[in-house]
């Protein structure tokens, strides 16, 4: 892999966006889904998704270091670019712009919201319900939250799309078109799920 | 009253490479058909400048005068373009010029484009034929594949797409979409598919197409109607499988 580091952190970046990375943030949104049953319905999942086998091989695995190491090169792909959407306001410069805006923002979400859950229940917390009506009963933290939220699915759903151009999946104009109609609706309907749970514990 | 008709030009001046820039207005009798050389041209028959100090002309590049060379590339409010097809007629007024500034600047608006020849010397842009006896006449070429690699070859080298792109910048040493654009086209062709994977490692390298970051600047601005960024996408899935041809080895 001498010479050509920077195609396979690339490759790599992009695959690690989808799998585990774009895997996990579906489970855990529709996980915390369960909220909306009510607070029985949500902490039998969060005890349950608590209490798997191997959890932290599992975090440390499929979340931690895959996350790591996205969030990291990440900034640096973010803050390469010198975007220009004031000069050439075309629609994909845009997603483009965003796409990094929104990866920066899913990152400070993500740290923040790791110290005041996974971070706080290894400091002896439990995770359940009331820990999270607890965190939202602050209007500011909901609206945090909320655009958190957006700002992951953005992020996923967008970096889908150029998951397919990076891997060769969408060449053709009209295979990338419909693919920003795909993940555009891939967005909304993730937003929808994790926003009507944020709702359920406020 | 065609005759009071003027025409305002604010140009973005540089004395050397490494001096600050700054602008300098100047204002011309409109001519019917005028375009931004010839307006240069007429600057340079008279270099007084709107408040009536007389300057050095105006430096610019220039040769062919008909969109096919790509040496006259500058922006021209706002966009990147050529100045020959910038007619003065479809730009709005004070049409402001500056330097493409993704290139090192020599003078005035005129950039060194050295890099993009540079880059298609390490991309290997070139179709290899050369042998101690004759080779004989190559394969041919499908008529389908011919008529879009046309539109790949019609490409200049004028460096419109390199200054649109968002990641070609002083803090990165991507490539950008011209030369890599040139790669499929070489790619494509029946003799040069022959020397493919050399192309396709050259463009793995640093700087090369995993810099891409998808804001489409670059075809929408190609005045040549390029499709750089399917050219992209397309080498994008050449590379994914020469990655694995490289990793897991294969026949060639």
């Amino acid at each position: 892999m001498a010479g050509n580091r920077e195609f396979a952190n690339r490759r790599l970046h992009s695959l690690l966006g989808v799998i585990p990375l774009g895997i996990f943030v579906i489970q855990h949104l529709v996980v915390n889904h369960y909220a909306t049953n009510g607070v029985e319905s949500f902490n039998k999942a969060a005890n349950f998704m608590g209490g798997l086998p191997f959890r932290i091989f599992l975090e440390t695995f499929i979340i931690f270091l895959p996350l790591a190491y996205h969030a990291i090169y990440g900034i640096y792909i973010a803050f390469t670019a010198k975007n220009n959407v004031g000069r050439y306001s075309y629609f994909r410069n845009w997603m483009f712009m965003l796409q990094r805006l929104t990866g920066i923002i899913t990152l400070i979400f993500v740290a923040w919201h790791l110290w005041e859950t996974r971070i706080a229940a290894a400091r002896g917390s439990d995770v359940n319900f009331d820990m999270m009506s607890n965190i939202l009963d602050n209007p500011f933290m909901v609206a945090f939250y909320i655009i958190g939220i957006v700002s992951t699915t953005f992020h996923f759903a967008n970096g889908l799309w150029s998951f397919a151009v990076t891997w060769g999946l969408t060449i053709s104009p009209r295979a990338q078109r419909i693919t920003t109609y795909v993940t555009m609706v891939i967005f909304v309907a993730l937003s929808y799920v994790g926003i009507s749970a944020i709702l359920a514990f406020v | 009253m065609a005759e009071n008709k003027n025409v305002r030009f604010i140009i973005t001046r540089q004395d050397n490479p490494d001096s600050a820039p700054y602008q300098v207005e100047f204002v011309l009798p409109y001519r019917p058909n005028m375009n931004v050389i010839s307006a240069l041209m007429e600057i340079r028959r008279n270099p007084v400048q709107a408040n009536g100090d007389k300057t050095a002309p105006i430096t610019w590049d220039m040769n062919c005068l008909e969109e096919v060379c790509g040496a006259c590339s500058m922006v021209i409010n706002g966009k990147p373009r050529q100045a020959c097809t910038a007619l003065v007629d479809q730009l709005e007024q004070p049409i402001r010029l500056e330097p493409m500034r993704t290139f090192p600047v020599i003078r005035d608006l005129q950039v060194d484009r050295s890099r993009m020849f540079d880059s298609l010397k390490k991309v290997k842009a070139w179709i290899p034929i050369d042998g101690t006896y004759d080779l004989g006449p190559g394969p041919r070429m499908p008529e389908r594949k011919r008529q879009w690699a046309y539109e790949l070859s019609k490409c200049m080298t004028c460096g419109v797409c390199l200054e649109a792109c968002p990641n070609v910048n002083s803090s990165s040493d991507y490539i950008g979409p011209q030369p890599l654009s040139q790669v499929r086209l070489f790619n494509a062709h029946p003799t040069g598919a022959m020397n493919a994977p050399e192309r396709l490692n050259a463009i793995m390298g640093d700087g090369g197409i995993a810099s891409c970051g998808m804001s489409q600047n670059c075809v929408q601005s190609c005045p040549k109607g390029i499709p750089l960024t399917t050219s992209i996408a397309a080498l994008n899935r050449d590379t994914t499988i020469q990655s694995f041809r490289n990793f897991f080895g294969s026949d060639r």
